[in-house]
Protein backbone atom coordinates (compact mmCIF):
# COMPACT_ATOMS: atom_id res chain seq x y z
CA UNK A 1 0.00 0.00 0.00
CA UNK A 2 1.34 3.17 -0.70
CA UNK A 3 1.50 6.65 1.45
CA UNK A 4 -2.12 7.42 -0.68
CA UNK A 5 -4.10 4.57 1.13
CA UNK A 6 -6.84 6.12 2.38
CA UNK A 7 -6.40 4.28 5.91
CA UNK A 8 -5.76 7.83 7.78
CA UNK A 9 -9.24 8.95 6.81
CA UNK A 10 -10.54 5.84 8.49
CA UNK A 11 -8.50 6.05 11.50
CA UNK A 12 -9.24 9.89 11.74
CA UNK A 13 -13.23 9.25 12.53
CA UNK A 14 -12.38 6.89 14.87
CA UNK A 15 -11.27 8.70 17.53
CA UNK A 16 -14.35 9.77 19.39
CA UNK A 17 -15.45 6.03 21.05
CA UNK A 18 -12.84 3.23 21.72
CA UNK A 19 -15.44 1.10 21.59
CA UNK A 20 -16.39 0.87 18.29
CA UNK A 21 -15.64 -0.18 14.93
CA UNK A 22 -15.04 1.46 11.86
CA UNK A 23 -15.16 -0.29 8.91
CA UNK A 24 -14.67 0.70 5.23
CA UNK A 25 -17.64 0.57 2.16
CA UNK A 26 -15.69 1.08 -1.27
CA UNK A 27 -15.39 2.52 -3.02
CA UNK A 28 -15.16 -0.82 -5.32
CA UNK A 29 -17.59 -2.82 -3.47
CA UNK A 30 -20.58 -4.31 -5.50
CA UNK A 31 -23.02 -2.67 -3.08
CA UNK A 32 -22.29 0.74 -3.59
CA UNK A 33 -23.09 1.25 -7.42
CA UNK A 34 -20.15 2.64 -8.61
CA UNK A 35 -16.95 4.36 -6.56
CA UNK A 36 -18.68 5.67 -3.71
CA UNK A 37 -16.52 5.21 -0.46
CA UNK A 38 -18.65 5.20 2.92
CA UNK A 39 -16.84 5.27 6.27
CA UNK A 40 -19.27 3.55 9.18
CA UNK A 41 -18.41 3.33 12.05
CA UNK A 42 -20.37 0.73 14.06
CA UNK A 43 -21.69 -0.01 17.78
CA UNK A 44 -21.96 -4.01 17.19
CA UNK A 45 -24.20 -3.80 14.25
CA UNK A 46 -26.02 -0.50 14.89
CA UNK A 47 -24.05 2.61 12.33
CA UNK A 48 -22.73 5.51 15.11
CA UNK A 49 -21.99 7.73 12.12
CA UNK A 50 -21.88 7.17 8.47
CA UNK A 51 -19.30 9.51 6.65
CA UNK A 52 -20.15 8.58 2.47
CA UNK A 53 -16.56 9.87 0.48
CA UNK A 54 -17.03 11.22 -2.73
CA UNK A 55 -14.84 12.40 -5.98
CA UNK A 56 -13.65 9.00 -7.54
CA UNK A 57 -15.39 9.57 -10.51
CA UNK A 58 -14.68 13.69 -10.61
CA UNK A 59 -13.62 14.35 -14.15
CA UNK A 60 -13.99 18.53 -13.89
CA UNK A 61 -17.50 18.96 -16.47
CA UNK A 62 -17.88 21.85 -15.28
CA UNK A 63 -14.35 23.31 -16.10
CA UNK A 64 -14.79 21.37 -19.24
CA UNK A 65 -17.87 22.93 -20.43
CA UNK A 66 -16.41 26.51 -20.18
CA UNK A 67 -14.26 25.59 -23.11
CA UNK A 68 -15.92 23.69 -25.17
CA UNK A 69 -18.78 24.64 -27.68
CA UNK A 70 -22.35 24.13 -26.51
CA UNK A 71 -22.44 21.22 -28.85
CA UNK A 72 -19.42 19.56 -27.82
CA UNK A 73 -20.56 19.32 -24.56
CA UNK A 74 -23.28 17.05 -25.25
CA UNK A 75 -21.16 14.11 -25.53
CA UNK A 76 -20.06 14.43 -21.76
CA UNK A 77 -23.83 14.67 -20.75
CA UNK A 78 -23.60 10.91 -21.57
CA UNK A 79 -21.34 10.30 -18.99
CA UNK A 80 -23.10 11.77 -15.92
CA UNK A 81 -26.03 9.40 -15.09
CA UNK A 82 -24.61 6.59 -18.01
CA UNK A 83 -27.64 4.79 -16.88
CA UNK A 84 -30.11 7.13 -18.80
CA UNK A 85 -28.05 9.21 -20.84
CA UNK A 86 -31.12 10.42 -23.39
CA UNK A 87 -32.49 12.52 -20.69
CA UNK A 88 -29.19 14.33 -19.94
CA UNK A 89 -28.66 14.79 -23.51
CA UNK A 90 -32.63 16.46 -23.60
CA UNK A 91 -31.52 18.55 -20.18
CA UNK A 92 -28.83 19.87 -21.66
CA UNK A 93 -30.06 20.47 -24.95
CA UNK A 94 -33.14 22.38 -23.26
CA UNK A 95 -30.84 24.60 -21.63
CA UNK A 96 -29.05 25.82 -24.61
CA UNK A 97 -31.96 26.25 -26.09
CA UNK A 98 -33.47 28.70 -23.16
CA UNK A 99 -30.47 30.25 -23.66
CA UNK A 100 -30.94 31.25 -26.80
CA UNK A 101 -35.22 31.23 -26.92
CA UNK A 102 -35.67 28.74 -29.02
CA UNK A 103 -38.02 26.35 -29.05
CA UNK A 104 -37.83 22.72 -31.06
CA UNK A 105 -40.41 21.58 -33.78
CA UNK A 106 -43.60 19.09 -32.28
CA UNK A 107 -42.20 15.84 -33.47
CA UNK A 108 -38.56 16.88 -32.11
CA UNK A 109 -40.49 17.42 -28.56
CA UNK A 110 -42.57 14.45 -29.01
CA UNK A 111 -39.42 11.80 -29.92
CA UNK A 112 -37.61 13.67 -26.51
CA UNK A 113 -40.53 12.48 -24.67
CA UNK A 114 -39.85 9.39 -25.69
CA UNK A 115 -36.19 9.72 -25.40
CA UNK A 116 -36.73 10.55 -21.96
CA UNK A 117 -39.49 7.89 -20.92
CA UNK A 118 -37.38 5.16 -22.66
CA UNK A 119 -34.27 6.40 -20.32
CA UNK A 120 -36.55 6.23 -17.30
CA UNK A 121 -37.29 2.46 -17.82
CA UNK A 122 -33.94 1.42 -18.08
CA UNK A 123 -32.79 3.03 -14.96
CA UNK A 124 -35.44 1.81 -13.26
CA UNK A 125 -34.91 -1.71 -14.22
CA UNK A 126 -31.02 -1.34 -13.20
CA UNK A 127 -32.21 -0.04 -10.56
CA UNK A 128 -34.38 -2.64 -9.33
CA UNK A 129 -32.42 -5.60 -10.62
CA UNK A 130 -29.36 -4.51 -8.36
CA UNK A 131 -30.81 -3.22 -5.14
CA UNK A 132 -32.53 -6.04 -5.19
CA UNK A 133 -30.05 -8.07 -5.80
CA UNK A 134 -28.00 -5.96 -2.95
CA UNK A 135 -30.48 -7.64 -0.23
CA UNK A 136 -29.89 -11.47 -2.08
CA UNK A 137 -33.08 -11.34 -4.42
CA UNK A 138 -30.86 -12.38 -7.48
CA UNK A 139 -33.76 -13.94 -9.60
CA UNK A 140 -35.01 -10.37 -10.29
CA UNK A 141 -31.98 -9.31 -11.68
CA UNK A 142 -32.02 -11.51 -15.01
CA UNK A 143 -35.30 -10.67 -15.33
CA UNK A 144 -35.13 -6.51 -15.26
CA UNK A 145 -31.71 -7.16 -17.26
CA UNK A 146 -33.09 -9.05 -19.91
CA UNK A 147 -35.82 -6.50 -20.54
CA UNK A 148 -32.97 -3.65 -20.47
CA UNK A 149 -31.51 -5.47 -23.28
CA UNK A 150 -34.42 -5.24 -25.04
CA UNK A 151 -34.62 -1.34 -24.23
CA UNK A 152 -30.70 -1.09 -25.01
CA UNK A 153 -31.17 -2.43 -27.95
CA UNK A 154 -33.86 -0.07 -29.18
CA UNK A 155 -31.78 2.91 -28.25
CA UNK A 156 -28.86 1.48 -30.10
CA UNK A 157 -31.01 1.02 -32.85
CA UNK A 158 -32.05 4.48 -32.80
CA UNK A 159 -29.07 6.24 -31.94
CA UNK A 160 -26.34 3.57 -33.21
CA UNK A 161 -24.88 3.32 -28.97
CA UNK A 162 -25.83 2.15 -26.50
CA UNK A 163 -24.72 4.16 -23.60
CA UNK A 164 -22.61 7.45 -25.63
CA UNK A 165 -25.91 8.44 -27.54
CA UNK A 166 -25.31 12.04 -27.63
CA UNK A 167 -28.68 12.30 -29.58
CA UNK A 168 -29.91 15.46 -29.00
CA UNK A 169 -28.91 18.74 -30.93
CA UNK A 170 -29.09 22.63 -29.47
CA UNK A 171 -32.32 22.38 -31.71
CA UNK A 172 -33.35 18.84 -32.62
CA UNK A 173 -32.17 15.60 -32.31
CA UNK A 174 -29.21 14.25 -34.55
CA UNK A 175 -31.52 12.58 -36.61
CA UNK A 176 -35.18 11.16 -37.22
CA UNK A 177 -36.88 8.30 -36.11
CA UNK A 178 -37.63 5.74 -38.53
CA UNK A 179 -41.30 4.40 -38.83
CA UNK A 180 -40.11 0.44 -38.31
CA UNK A 181 -38.23 2.15 -34.97
CA UNK A 182 -41.28 3.26 -33.76
CA UNK A 183 -42.94 -0.44 -34.18
CA UNK A 184 -40.53 -1.68 -32.27
CA UNK A 185 -40.98 0.89 -29.37
CA UNK A 186 -44.50 0.05 -29.65
CA UNK A 187 -43.70 -3.45 -29.33
CA UNK A 188 -41.34 -3.15 -26.49
CA UNK A 189 -44.44 -0.65 -24.85
CA UNK A 190 -47.47 -3.67 -25.16
CA UNK A 191 -45.23 -5.76 -23.02
CA UNK A 192 -43.74 -4.01 -20.63
CA UNK A 193 -46.89 -3.96 -18.24
CA UNK A 194 -47.42 -7.71 -18.41
CA UNK A 195 -43.25 -7.65 -17.45
CA UNK A 196 -43.99 -5.20 -14.86
CA UNK A 197 -46.65 -7.50 -13.17
CA UNK A 198 -43.85 -10.29 -12.73
CA UNK A 199 -41.38 -8.21 -11.08
CA UNK A 200 -44.43 -7.19 -8.94
CA UNK A 201 -45.31 -10.71 -8.18
CA UNK A 202 -41.89 -11.67 -7.10
CA UNK A 203 -41.37 -9.03 -4.96
CA UNK A 204 -44.22 -6.68 -3.97
CA UNK A 205 -45.77 -8.66 -1.26
CA UNK A 206 -42.74 -11.16 -0.61
CA UNK A 207 -42.08 -11.57 2.78
CA UNK A 208 -38.16 -11.36 3.04
CA UNK A 209 -38.53 -8.53 0.74
CA UNK A 210 -40.53 -6.71 3.18
CA UNK A 211 -38.39 -7.61 5.97
CA UNK A 212 -35.57 -5.95 4.58
CA UNK A 213 -37.09 -2.97 2.87
CA UNK A 214 -40.15 -1.84 5.28
CA UNK A 215 -39.57 0.78 7.76
CA UNK A 216 -35.92 1.21 7.01
CA UNK A 217 -34.49 4.55 5.60
CA UNK A 218 -36.90 6.70 6.61
CA UNK A 219 -37.39 10.16 5.68
CA UNK A 220 -39.50 12.68 6.47
CA UNK A 221 -40.82 14.93 4.04
CA UNK A 222 -39.43 17.90 5.58
CA UNK A 223 -35.89 16.16 5.89
CA UNK A 224 -36.39 14.93 2.20
CA UNK A 225 -36.71 19.08 1.38
CA UNK A 226 -34.15 20.35 3.64
CA UNK A 227 -31.49 17.94 2.08
CA UNK A 228 -32.84 19.29 -1.64
CA UNK A 229 -34.03 15.61 -2.28
CA UNK A 230 -36.07 15.16 -5.41
CA UNK A 231 -37.26 12.48 -7.92
CA UNK A 232 -38.67 9.14 -6.25
CA UNK A 233 -36.92 9.36 -3.09
CA UNK A 234 -38.71 12.77 -2.43
CA UNK A 235 -41.96 11.48 -4.02
CA UNK A 236 -41.50 8.33 -1.36
CA UNK A 237 -41.52 10.50 1.04
CA UNK A 238 -45.18 11.96 0.36
CA UNK A 239 -43.87 15.13 -1.79
CA UNK A 240 -45.85 15.23 -4.86
CA UNK A 241 -43.45 17.44 -7.41
CA UNK A 242 -42.34 16.71 -10.37
CA UNK A 243 -40.52 18.53 -12.94
CA UNK A 244 -42.30 17.41 -15.60
CA UNK A 245 -45.72 18.49 -14.02
CA UNK A 246 -44.54 21.99 -11.90
CA UNK A 247 -42.23 23.28 -14.86
CA UNK A 248 -43.52 21.07 -18.18
CA UNK A 249 -41.16 21.09 -21.11
CA UNK A 250 -40.98 19.21 -24.23
CA UNK A 251 -44.68 19.23 -24.46
CA UNK A 252 -45.09 16.90 -21.32
CA UNK A 253 -48.44 19.07 -20.35
CA UNK A 254 -50.52 17.10 -23.28
CA UNK A 255 -49.79 13.90 -21.55
CA UNK A 256 -52.13 12.62 -19.24
CA UNK A 257 -49.91 10.58 -16.33
CA UNK A 258 -49.78 10.21 -12.21
CA UNK A 259 -47.01 11.40 -10.40
CA UNK A 260 -47.08 8.17 -7.52
CA UNK A 261 -46.37 9.41 -4.06
CA UNK A 262 -45.78 7.15 -0.97
CA UNK A 263 -46.75 7.63 2.63
CA UNK A 264 -43.52 6.19 4.79
CA UNK A 265 -40.70 7.57 3.12
CA UNK A 266 -38.97 4.36 3.58
CA UNK A 267 -37.39 2.17 1.06
CA UNK A 268 -40.53 0.10 0.69
CA UNK A 269 -42.09 3.12 -0.60
CA UNK A 270 -39.22 3.85 -2.98
CA UNK A 271 -39.75 0.87 -4.30
CA UNK A 272 -43.90 0.82 -5.15
CA UNK A 273 -43.04 5.15 -6.64
CA UNK A 274 -40.38 3.83 -8.94
CA UNK A 275 -42.47 0.57 -10.19
CA UNK A 276 -45.41 2.57 -10.44
CA UNK A 277 -43.07 5.34 -12.54
CA UNK A 278 -42.47 2.61 -14.74
CA UNK A 279 -46.16 2.31 -15.86
CA UNK A 280 -46.96 5.92 -16.25
CA UNK A 281 -43.61 6.14 -18.27
CA UNK A 282 -45.32 2.61 -20.35
CA UNK A 283 -48.57 5.41 -20.81
CA UNK A 284 -46.92 8.18 -21.77
CA UNK A 285 -44.80 6.37 -24.32
CA UNK A 286 -48.20 4.81 -25.56
CA UNK A 287 -49.39 8.19 -25.54
CA UNK A 288 -46.72 9.56 -27.78
CA UNK A 289 -46.73 6.91 -30.26
CA UNK A 290 -50.15 7.40 -30.76
CA UNK A 291 -49.98 11.11 -31.25
CA UNK A 292 -46.10 11.37 -32.68
CA UNK A 293 -46.86 14.35 -35.60
CA UNK A 294 -44.95 14.42 -39.12
CA UNK A 295 -42.95 17.41 -39.70
CA UNK A 296 -39.18 18.14 -39.31
CA UNK A 297 -37.19 17.21 -36.58
CA UNK A 298 -35.12 20.58 -36.52
CA UNK A 299 -35.10 24.32 -36.33
CA UNK A 300 -35.01 25.95 -39.07
CA UNK A 301 -32.24 28.09 -38.70
CA UNK A 302 -28.89 27.63 -40.07
CA UNK A 303 -26.59 29.62 -37.78
CA UNK A 304 -27.42 27.04 -35.20
CA UNK A 305 -28.37 23.95 -36.78
CA UNK A 306 -26.26 21.21 -38.68
CA UNK A 307 -27.01 20.37 -42.51
CA UNK A 308 -28.11 17.35 -43.31
CA UNK A 309 -25.49 14.93 -43.80
CA UNK A 310 -26.23 13.97 -47.40
CA UNK A 311 -25.91 17.53 -48.40
CA UNK A 312 -23.15 18.25 -46.96
CA UNK A 313 -21.24 15.49 -48.89
CA UNK A 314 -22.65 16.76 -52.37
CA UNK A 315 -22.50 20.35 -52.04
CA UNK A 316 -19.50 23.12 -51.10
CA UNK A 317 -21.87 25.34 -49.21
CA UNK A 318 -23.46 22.66 -47.05
CA UNK A 319 -19.78 21.43 -46.36
CA UNK A 320 -18.27 24.81 -45.26
CA UNK A 321 -21.50 25.51 -43.22
CA UNK A 322 -20.79 22.07 -41.78
CA UNK A 323 -17.34 22.90 -40.83
CA UNK A 324 -18.33 26.19 -39.56
CA UNK A 325 -20.51 24.61 -37.06
CA UNK A 326 -18.34 21.97 -35.69
CA UNK A 327 -15.32 24.08 -35.85
CA UNK A 328 -16.44 27.68 -34.66
CA UNK A 329 -19.75 26.58 -32.64
CA UNK A 330 -22.74 29.43 -32.16
CA UNK A 331 -22.66 32.09 -30.26
CA UNK A 332 -25.76 32.20 -27.35
CA UNK A 333 -26.89 35.62 -26.12
CA UNK A 334 -25.54 36.82 -23.01
CA UNK A 335 -27.99 35.75 -19.86
CA UNK A 336 -28.28 33.24 -17.37
CA UNK A 337 -30.25 30.66 -17.38
CA UNK A 338 -31.64 27.45 -14.89
CA UNK A 339 -33.18 24.82 -16.81
CA UNK A 340 -34.46 21.83 -14.74
CA UNK A 341 -35.48 18.42 -15.88
CA UNK A 342 -37.14 15.09 -14.54
CA UNK A 343 -34.15 12.23 -15.19
CA UNK A 344 -35.19 9.45 -13.76
CA UNK A 345 -33.06 10.48 -10.61
CA UNK A 346 -34.72 13.34 -9.38
CA UNK A 347 -34.13 16.76 -10.78
CA UNK A 348 -31.53 17.83 -12.98
CA UNK A 349 -30.62 21.36 -13.63
CA UNK A 350 -28.28 23.38 -15.88
CA UNK A 351 -27.20 26.77 -14.94
CA UNK A 352 -25.88 28.46 -17.75
CA UNK A 353 -23.80 31.64 -17.81
CA UNK A 354 -23.36 32.93 -20.84
CA UNK A 355 -21.07 36.36 -21.91
CA UNK A 356 -22.45 35.94 -25.67
CA UNK A 357 -19.75 33.80 -26.44
CA UNK A 358 -19.73 30.34 -28.15
CA UNK A 359 -19.03 28.37 -24.85
CA UNK A 360 -20.54 28.91 -21.57
CA UNK A 361 -18.70 31.48 -19.60
CA UNK A 362 -20.22 28.92 -16.66
CA UNK A 363 -22.18 25.98 -16.53
CA UNK A 364 -23.27 24.64 -13.03
CA UNK A 365 -24.52 21.37 -13.36
CA UNK A 366 -27.19 20.69 -10.90
CA UNK A 367 -26.77 17.08 -10.04
CA UNK A 368 -30.30 15.09 -8.88
CA UNK A 369 -28.33 11.81 -7.62
CA UNK A 370 -25.78 14.34 -5.61
CA UNK A 371 -28.35 15.63 -3.43
CA UNK A 372 -29.98 12.51 -3.15
CA UNK A 373 -26.94 11.04 -1.99
CA UNK A 374 -26.59 13.61 0.70
CA UNK A 375 -29.16 12.42 2.98
CA UNK A 376 -27.31 8.76 3.02
CA UNK A 377 -26.13 9.78 6.32
CA UNK A 378 -29.47 10.76 8.05
CA UNK A 379 -31.17 7.67 6.82
CA UNK A 380 -28.26 4.94 7.72
CA UNK A 381 -26.87 6.08 11.62
CA UNK A 382 -28.84 4.34 14.25
CA UNK A 383 -29.81 1.69 11.60
CA UNK A 384 -28.36 -1.70 11.27
CA UNK A 385 -25.34 -1.97 9.19
CA UNK A 386 -26.83 -4.74 6.94
CA UNK A 387 -29.43 -2.00 5.61
CA UNK A 388 -26.81 0.55 4.42
CA UNK A 389 -26.70 -1.66 1.42
CA UNK A 390 -30.38 -1.15 1.21
CA UNK A 391 -30.72 3.01 1.81
CA UNK A 392 -27.71 3.54 -0.76
CA UNK A 393 -29.86 0.74 -3.25
CA UNK A 394 -33.16 2.60 -2.52
CA UNK A 395 -31.28 5.94 -3.39
CA UNK A 396 -30.28 4.91 -6.55
CA UNK A 397 -26.81 6.87 -7.06
CA UNK A 398 -24.94 6.86 -9.80
CA UNK A 399 -21.49 8.11 -9.65
CA UNK A 400 -21.19 9.59 -12.99
CA UNK A 401 -23.84 12.22 -12.12
CA UNK A 402 -22.95 12.73 -8.50
CA UNK A 403 -19.24 13.39 -8.57
CA UNK A 404 -19.28 14.69 -12.50
CA UNK B 1 -31.14 41.91 -18.90
CA UNK B 2 -30.94 44.92 -15.74
CA UNK B 3 -34.21 45.50 -15.38
CA UNK B 4 -37.43 43.09 -13.70
CA UNK B 5 -39.74 41.83 -15.91
CA UNK B 6 -43.26 40.95 -15.35
CA UNK B 7 -43.71 37.80 -12.46
CA UNK B 8 -40.88 38.80 -10.51
CA UNK B 9 -43.36 39.54 -7.62
CA UNK B 10 -41.11 37.71 -4.89
CA UNK B 11 -38.13 40.24 -6.12
CA UNK B 12 -40.65 43.15 -5.40
CA UNK B 13 -41.42 41.91 -2.12
CA UNK B 14 -37.71 41.61 -1.28
CA UNK B 15 -36.94 44.79 -2.42
CA UNK B 16 -39.61 46.37 -0.18
CA UNK B 17 -38.63 44.39 2.89
CA UNK B 18 -34.89 44.77 2.23
CA UNK B 19 -34.46 48.21 1.09
CA UNK B 20 -31.03 48.51 1.16
CA UNK B 21 -29.58 44.69 1.10
CA UNK B 22 -30.57 44.32 -2.28
CA UNK B 23 -27.97 46.28 -4.28
CA UNK B 24 -29.41 44.91 -7.94
CA UNK B 25 -32.19 42.69 -9.65
CA UNK B 26 -33.00 41.57 -12.95
CA UNK B 27 -34.67 39.10 -15.20
CA UNK B 28 -33.97 36.96 -18.46
CA UNK B 29 -35.89 34.52 -20.02
CA UNK B 30 -38.83 34.82 -17.54
CA UNK B 31 -36.11 33.99 -14.41
CA UNK B 32 -35.71 36.45 -11.75
CA UNK B 33 -32.41 37.21 -9.59
CA UNK B 34 -31.20 39.47 -7.11
CA UNK B 35 -28.27 40.65 -5.68
CA UNK B 36 -27.89 40.41 -2.10
CA UNK B 37 -25.42 42.26 0.62
CA UNK B 38 -23.10 39.44 1.47
CA UNK B 39 -23.39 40.73 5.01
CA UNK B 40 -26.99 40.30 5.31
CA UNK B 41 -26.81 36.68 2.83
CA UNK B 42 -28.02 34.77 6.05
CA UNK B 43 -30.91 37.13 6.88
CA UNK B 44 -32.09 37.55 3.83
CA UNK B 45 -32.42 33.75 2.54
CA UNK B 46 -33.63 33.21 6.14
CA UNK B 47 -36.82 35.70 5.70
CA UNK B 48 -37.43 34.41 2.17
CA UNK B 49 -38.10 30.82 3.78
CA UNK B 50 -40.01 31.55 6.31
CA UNK B 51 -42.26 34.42 5.51
CA UNK B 52 -45.85 32.91 3.61
CA UNK B 53 -45.47 35.61 0.56
CA UNK B 54 -42.84 34.09 -0.47
CA UNK B 55 -42.09 30.35 0.81
CA UNK B 56 -39.32 29.57 -0.56
CA UNK B 57 -39.15 25.92 1.04
CA UNK B 58 -35.89 23.96 -0.96
CA UNK B 59 -32.37 25.45 -1.83
CA UNK B 60 -32.00 23.70 -4.91
CA UNK B 61 -28.51 24.69 -5.56
CA UNK B 62 -25.61 26.55 -3.97
CA UNK B 63 -22.87 27.51 -6.57
CA UNK B 64 -20.55 30.65 -7.92
CA UNK B 65 -19.05 32.26 -10.35
CA UNK B 66 -15.79 33.53 -10.93
CA UNK B 67 -15.21 37.25 -12.28
CA UNK B 68 -11.58 37.92 -11.85
CA UNK B 69 -11.77 41.34 -13.29
CA UNK B 70 -14.58 42.33 -11.07
CA UNK B 71 -14.32 43.64 -8.25
CA UNK B 72 -15.59 42.29 -6.06
CA UNK B 73 -14.59 38.63 -8.36
CA UNK B 74 -16.43 35.83 -6.66
CA UNK B 75 -20.23 35.81 -6.95
CA UNK B 76 -22.15 33.44 -4.80
CA UNK B 77 -25.59 31.98 -6.63
CA UNK B 78 -28.70 30.02 -4.63
CA UNK B 79 -31.29 28.82 -6.35
CA UNK B 80 -34.12 28.98 -4.48
CA UNK B 81 -37.72 26.70 -4.98
CA UNK B 82 -41.09 27.20 -3.85
CA UNK B 83 -43.49 24.33 -3.40
CA UNK B 84 -46.58 26.10 -2.29
CA UNK B 85 -45.97 28.81 -5.33
CA UNK B 86 -44.45 26.52 -7.96
CA UNK B 87 -41.58 29.58 -8.47
CA UNK B 88 -37.96 29.76 -8.57
CA UNK B 89 -35.74 32.61 -7.63
CA UNK B 90 -31.96 33.18 -8.25
CA UNK B 91 -29.98 34.97 -4.76
CA UNK B 92 -26.69 35.76 -5.48
CA UNK B 93 -24.01 37.86 -3.47
CA UNK B 94 -20.78 39.38 -4.61
CA UNK B 95 -17.73 38.64 -2.34
CA UNK B 96 -13.91 38.08 -2.48
CA UNK B 97 -11.90 35.48 -3.46
CA UNK B 98 -11.71 33.74 -0.40
CA UNK B 99 -15.44 34.74 0.81
CA UNK B 100 -16.42 34.93 3.48
CA UNK B 101 -19.84 34.78 3.43
CA UNK B 102 -22.34 32.86 5.93
CA UNK B 103 -23.54 29.50 5.71
CA UNK B 104 -27.09 28.93 4.68
CA UNK B 105 -26.77 25.39 6.77
CA UNK B 106 -29.06 26.70 9.77
CA UNK B 107 -31.81 26.97 7.61
CA UNK B 108 -31.28 24.07 4.97
CA UNK B 109 -29.41 20.68 4.98
CA UNK B 110 -28.74 20.89 1.31
CA UNK B 111 -26.40 23.74 1.75
CA UNK B 112 -23.96 21.50 3.15
CA UNK B 113 -22.74 19.70 0.55
CA UNK B 114 -23.42 22.39 -1.72
CA UNK B 115 -21.43 24.85 0.23
CA UNK B 116 -18.71 21.67 0.49
CA UNK B 117 -18.10 21.70 -3.16
CA UNK B 118 -17.99 25.83 -3.72
CA UNK B 119 -15.58 25.80 -1.34
CA UNK B 120 -13.57 22.91 -3.40
CA UNK B 121 -14.39 24.62 -6.53
CA UNK B 122 -13.59 28.21 -6.15
CA UNK B 123 -12.39 28.35 -2.51
CA UNK B 124 -14.93 30.13 -0.61
CA UNK B 125 -15.14 30.11 3.07
CA UNK B 126 -18.86 29.95 4.24
CA UNK B 127 -18.44 30.93 7.77
CA UNK B 128 -20.84 28.66 10.43
CA UNK B 129 -20.42 25.48 7.65
CA UNK B 130 -20.64 22.37 10.51
CA UNK B 131 -17.72 20.55 8.06
CA UNK B 132 -16.01 22.73 5.79
CA UNK B 133 -14.14 20.20 3.96
CA UNK B 134 -13.00 19.27 0.20
CA UNK B 135 -15.89 16.78 -1.30
CA UNK B 136 -14.70 15.93 -4.82
CA UNK B 137 -10.66 17.04 -5.43
CA UNK B 138 -8.45 15.17 -3.22
CA UNK B 139 -7.91 16.39 0.60
CA UNK B 140 -4.49 17.10 -0.53
CA UNK B 141 -4.91 19.50 -3.73
CA UNK B 142 -4.50 22.71 -3.29
CA UNK B 143 -6.57 24.92 -6.13
CA UNK B 144 -9.55 25.25 -6.71
CA UNK B 145 -9.96 24.31 -10.33
CA UNK B 146 -13.04 26.19 -11.54
CA UNK B 147 -11.17 29.50 -10.64
CA UNK B 148 -11.06 31.06 -13.96
CA UNK B 149 -7.17 31.29 -13.78
CA UNK B 150 -6.37 27.78 -13.44
CA UNK B 151 -5.71 26.40 -17.32
CA UNK B 152 -7.88 23.06 -18.55
CA UNK B 153 -4.59 21.98 -19.20
CA UNK B 154 -1.08 22.15 -17.13
CA UNK B 155 1.55 20.62 -19.43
Amino acid sequence: MNGTCPREAVIEIATERPDTLTINMGPSHPATHGVLRVVLELDGETVVSCRPDLGFLHRGMEKIAENRTYLQFIPYTDRMDYLSPLAANVGFALAVEGLLGIEVPARCQVLRVICCELARIGSHLVWLGTSALDLGAATMFFHTFKDREWHYDLIEDLTGARLTTSYTRVGGVAHDATPEWLKRVRAFVDAMPGRIDDYEALLTKNTIWLKRTQGIGRLSAADALSFGVTGPVLRASGVSYDVRKAKPYSGYQNYDFEVPVGTEGDVYDRYLVRIEEMRQSVSILDQALKTIPGGPVNVDDPKIFLPEKPKVLRSMEELIHQFMIVTEGFACPAGEIYVATEVPKGELGFYLVSEGGKSPYRCRIRSSAFNNLSSLKHQVEGELVADVVACIGSIDPVMGEVDR
Amino acid sequence: MRTLAEGAQAVLKLQARFKDAVTEAGSFRDQHWAVIDAKRWLEVAGWLRDDESTDYNVLVDITAVHWPHRDPPVEIVAHLYSHSRNDGLRLKARVGDAGPIASLTPLWKSADWNERETFDMFGVVFTGHPDLRRILMPDDYTDHPLRKELPLYRG
